[in-house]
């Protein structure tokens, strides 16, 4: 099949390549172009010709060159040894380019994106003689300290085991199960499979997401809270921390397996995400993060055909592990780079554009694609999901252009960024106006079982939340006549949403205490801040000036509680309350 | 394909501004070099923007004045565009392909470098980290940049940004190493007074023998413009990865290449996207962009200093907006500042760079640095919305607090921000100055900062 042409170049213009004389090729399947084969896909069949994206870089490519076809689309291998890896949008792993052509990523170069030589040690858990289904869990490898690889029967696939190999070292291209289907055909299995990326992994179905996706960050669990098989998004102008913001999920989210995607963005973070990552240890098992992690770098210098493709070769990995029972967070750094690819693409293909210049199916593939999250029951029985928060990148920061617009309609979580507050380097810049969440409500009950009455996650996340809002209304007025001129009951919420802000919702990533706080120290910081507000209710009611309870001494313990209490101290928020009590009672007996 | 000679044809279909449609041809590829020769025996260069079986559209590099649809030659080169390098071509002034304008002979090659560039392998990167120390405050302090860093200067028509940018070039150091440096300066259809400027400015530093230029002129063809910051970054990427320098790449202005791009798009009668610029501005403009860095095994780096200007001062005009999703962060200059009488007139609150954190601290400035940076920002933001207050209420009626953020403002952009353009303030003088003007504002409202910090750097008096 690689040895024959299916048809020759007639055209050529960057990225997008036209055939002539083509013959027995099919929609999306994979061809090689040109003597250096370079990797494509065909995109458009018309008679005998047909349209191909290309992933590389095409100079020096001449009409007339021969094209050939490898028969499949384009397809993700899955297997062990994806975990830790960092791969390019066609799942190209980047180290073996690295050793082939150096510093630059050289043209037409080709590595397999599993290793040949590993040899994994894989334990079987079938019998022969064994009904098995898709899904079904024929054996496991330690893929890492953190994540055990369970090795599937494919979803088309189903039978009796005829033959398995015993618990030993294998390469994951050697057979390690045979199944007779129920038409008497013999299927041979090893731990490397295949998936086409554009097409979405079957499940058994779809179960109700309840369960947060705890980031540690306090403004996303305590206002806009994820869950687990939610879809979220970070819209966001330059400059207002959106990558930052994306590193800090992927490195404290409680998902078992991260899959970061850098679509068309810079070379130096993906770096910064390789060099930091295999030291930072994970809160949630005491490993490197790295070992839960998978990365895929297409970034804005490489070619853009292959950007367009990374965002489907990542959910697919992210599925398969769904596959295993596992929840998956995947990170998508950024998809207006995905949609600006599409842009390009589209307009090469000299296609009609619709809102500025976007494709008329702009909205559709941004569906397809966020519609892929999900938490499910597998084929395997076992319960998994896949996560997504893709960050947005609106031009000009303006969050009426349509990816920002039509991604909002298929995500349940809108954190919106605020240049503003970026600019006073408040971070996470995350506007808590403009912000929303849909899955408040969904994850309440999880809530409850950590913080019980006395901590009531709703109930203080309501009052947090209308504090804020009155202030963002109050501040109109402040702008109008200063905040002397208020009376205290007012400045008292001034007060409260400033500390709320500044002691809570302001999280510094750099601060090796206040990075990552878990759920029941949000619950105790929240707990503080309202009793300091009450209480200080207490003083106002009592005409005592208001700047008196602004200069209790106590109160600069809360400004600074994010970084002094540490996760495992809980019990000093006792003594921070205590010290309230204390010092607001001593005013008011003034 | 190393056996085949180019091709030569005599006769073109077509001439669009900049393009020239040719038919009959074959065995021409992507992305090529042409030779053109004009009616009048004038050579011209271009390179092929789209090919079929039969056609081929070139864009060319210089006027296309001249050129007739019967006697045009054409030759294919059947080889991308390249340009010789050479550390000789240090204290020289090339036009955008490397031919010497300065009267000198050509310096001989040591390699012919297709001037396109190729992505860098990100597994090969070395994440950026060392402290280039400008001297000038409002960028150490606040915007810190790093070496292998690419860090706009965002400005407008009007604004002195030449001046900062030779005060960048004079006064830029790694503290405490002396190590081979170069300056490589792709000048983008600069007007002859400001090539002039910058001319005088190298020499009086005397790094005029590190710095290699490549030159076209605002009154020279706007096409060559698209060529220019390319060989600038081909000869770059030699010098830093071959040879082993630290090569700081200036271009500018970055706007005029993009309406270059423009230009050539509208010819070709392309989709339009925003403000009639092509889709394909964001990668393009990331494929320079992203040769900046410093590589595994390289003891050389690139850092990049493009400088733009905003149409209207608008900062999410496409130019600037997409540039600033590639760059690590940017510099951005202000009308308002440079009215005041403030120079250098940076504007920090929408000033950013992203390497900043990994550059600074213990051992690299100092261990306050961050915390004081991010104390800096956040009051002087707050001074910037207690203005806005003063000017509807009054400074009168403000709160005391507010009265004491005033303070604070108009000394940090007098005595911070504002500085000679000959003065070199090393990390320390401009952290202590910081410092210094934190004192203007109640301890009570220092919250970024830490306690220790505070008992250890803030005056006492």
């Amino acid at each position: 099949m690689h040895d024959e042409p299916v048809g020759k170049v007639s055209w050529v213009s960057g990225p997008v390549v036209r055939t002539m004389e083509t013959r027995g090729v099919h929609m999306l399947d994979m061809v090689e172009v040109g003597d250096e084969r370079l990797i494509g896909e065909i995109i458009g069949l018309n008679g005998d010709q047909a349209t191909l994206q290309v992933y590389e870089d095409t100079t020096g490519l001449k009409p007339g060159s021969p094209v050939y076809s490898t028969g499949y689309p384009l397809a993700a291998e899955l297997g062990p040894g994806l975990v830790t890896s960092i791969y390019d949008g066609i799942l190209r792993p980047l180290k073996a380019l690295a050793d082939a052509t150096g510093i630059f990523i050289g043209r037409g170069v080709r590595a397999p994106s599993l290793s040949r030589e590993i040899l994994w040690d894989f334990t079987p858990v079938v019998r022969n003689g064994q009904e098995v289904t898709p899904g079904m869990i024929i054996g496991t490898v330690p893929e890492t300290e953190r994540i055990e690889h369970r090795v599937m029967v494919p979803p088309n696939v189903s039978g009796i085991v005829t033959s398995v190999a015993s618990a030993g070292k294998y390469k994951v291209d050697q057979e390690i199960c045979r199944v007779r289907t129920p038409q008497g055909d013999e299927v041979p299995l090893m731990m490397l499979q295949r998936w086409p990326v554009r097409q979405k992994r079957p499940v058994t179905r779809r179960l109700p997401a309840d369960t947060p996706l705890v980031t540690g960050q306090r403004v996303v669990d305590c206002v806009f809270p994820m869950v687990k098989g939610g879809a979220a998004a970070i819209p966001g102008g330059f400059g207002t921390g959106k990558t930052i913001t994306q590193h800090q999920l992927a490195k404290w989210s409680d998902a078992d397996l991260i899959v970061y995607i850098g679509c068309g963005e810079r070379g130096n973070e993906m770096t910064e995400v390789l060099v930091e990552f295999p030291k930072l240890i994970d809160p949630h098992s005491n490993r490197p993060l790295m070992e839960r992690t998978i990365l895929i770098a297409n970034t804005s210098d490489m070619p853009v055909a292959a950007r367009e493709a990374s965002i489907y070769t990542g959910i697919t990995l992210a599925e398969y592990y769904r596959d295993m029972g596992y929840h998956v967070a995947l990170m998508a750094d950024s998809t207006s780079r995905w949609a600006e690819a599409l842009r390009e693409l589209s307009g090469r293909l000299e296609e009609m554009p619709a809102e500025e210049g976007f494709p008329a199916y702009l909205a559709t593939r941004l569906a397809e694609f966020y519609e892929r999250a999900g938490m499910v029951e597998t084929l395997g029985g076992s319960t998994g999901s896949v996560s997504v928060i893709g960050a947005v990148s609106p031009a000009g920061g303006d969050f009426s252009e349509p990816v920002t617009q039509h991604t909002s309609r298929f995500i349940g979580c809108f954190w919106a960024l605020d240049k503003e507050l970026a600019s006073a380097r408040y971070y996470p810049s995350i506007n808590y106006i403009n912000s929303h969440s849909a899955y408040t409500e969904f994850v309440a009950d999880w809530w409850k079982k950590i913080g019980g009455e006395k901590y009531n996650w709703e109930a203080m996340r309501e009052e947090t939340v209308d504090v804020l809002r009155r202030d963002d209304k109050l501040q109109q007025i402040v702008k109008l006549v200063g905040e002397e001129e208020l009376p205290d009951e007012q400045k008292l919420i001034l007060d409260t949403a400033r500390i709320l802000q500044n002691a809570f919702l302001q999280q510094s990533a750099f601060d090796e205490v206040d990075t990552y706080s878990v759920p029941e120290k949000q619950l105790r910081m929240l707990s503080v801040i309202l009793h300091y507000y009450h209480r200080g209710s207490d003083v106002v009611k009592r005409s005592i000036p208001i700047y008196k309870y602004q200069q209790l001494p106590v109160r600069n313990e809360i400004m600074r509680m994010k970084s002094r209490i540490p996760n495992d101290k809980l019990e000093e928020f006792d003594t921070l309350e205590r010290a309230i009590d204390e010092q607001i009672d001593a005013l008011i007996a003034e | 394909m190393a056996t085949e000679i180019g091709k030569e044809y005599v006769g073109v279909q077509r001439i669009v501004g900049p393009l020239v449609m040719i038919e009959g041809i074959d065995g021409v590829g992507y992305d090529e070099m042409v030779e053109i020769v004009s009616d009048d025996g004038k050579l011209k260069h271009g390179r092929v923007l789209e090919v079929g079986t039969k056609a081929a559209v070139v864009q060319v590099f210089e006027h296309t004045t001249g050129l007739s649809i019967g006697a045009t030659k054409m030759k294919f080169l059947a080889r991308p565009v390249r340009i010789p390098v050479s550390e000789e071509m240090l204290g020289r002034t090339f036009n955008a392909l490397a031919e010497p304008i300065d009267g000198g002979p050509p310096p001989i090659p040591k390699d012919l470098r297709p001037v396109s560039g190729a992505a860098i392998n990100p597994t090969l990167r070395h994440h950026p980290s060392d402290f280039i120390q400008t001297g000038i405050s409002a960028i150490d302090a606040m915007s810190t940049l790093v070496r292998g860093q690419k860090l706009p200067v965002f400005s407008a028509s009007g604004l002195e940004h030449d001046r900062v940018i030779a005060q960048i070039i004079r006064q830029a150091k790694i503290i405490g190493k002396q190590e081979p440096f170069a300056v490589v300066f792709g000048a983008m259809g600069l007007k002859h007074d400001i090539a002039d400027f910058y001319r005088k400015s190298f020499e009086e530093s005397g790094a005029g023998n590190n710095v290699a230029t490549f030159l076209t002129l605002a009154d020279d063809p706007s096409i060559e413009r698209i060529i220019t910051p390319r060989s600038a970054l081909t000869l770059a990427e030699y010098l830093a990865f071959d040879v082993g320098m630290h090569v700081l790449v200036v271009l500018t202005d970055m706007t005029n290449y993009c309406e270059a791009l423009r230009e050539v798009a509208t010819a070709k009668g392309e989709v339009p996207s925003r403000k009639g610029y092509p889709a394909y501005l964001y990668s393009d403009l990331a494929a320079l962009y992203e040769r900046a860095g410093q590589v595994e095994g390289r003891t050389g780096s690139i850092t990049q200093l493009p400088l733009l200007t905003m149409p209207n001062e608008d900062i999410t005009h496409p130019i600037p907006d997409l540039t600033g999703y590639i760059t690590e962060g940017q510099i951005v200059l202000s009308k308002a500042l440079q009215g005041a009488g403030i120079y250098p007139p940076i504007n920090v609150l929408p000033s950013l760079s992203r390497l900043m954190n990994d550059g600074i601290g213990e051992g690299r400035t100092r261990e306050d640095h961050r915390n004081v940076s991010s104390q800096l920002y956040a009051a002087y933001a707050r001074v910037k919305r207690v203005e806005v207050l003063a000017a509807v209420i009054g400074e009168e009626e403000l709160s005391e607090i507010d009265k004491q953020y005033l303070t604070f403002g108009q000394h940090f952009e007098k005595e911070f921000i504002q500085q000679a353009p000959d003065e070199d303030r090393s990390i320390e003088e401009t952290l202590n100055l910081g410092w210094k003007l934190l004192k203007y504002l109640p301890v009570s409202e220092l919250t970024r900062v830490k306690e220790e910090q505070i008992a250890k750097y803030l005056p006492k008096d």
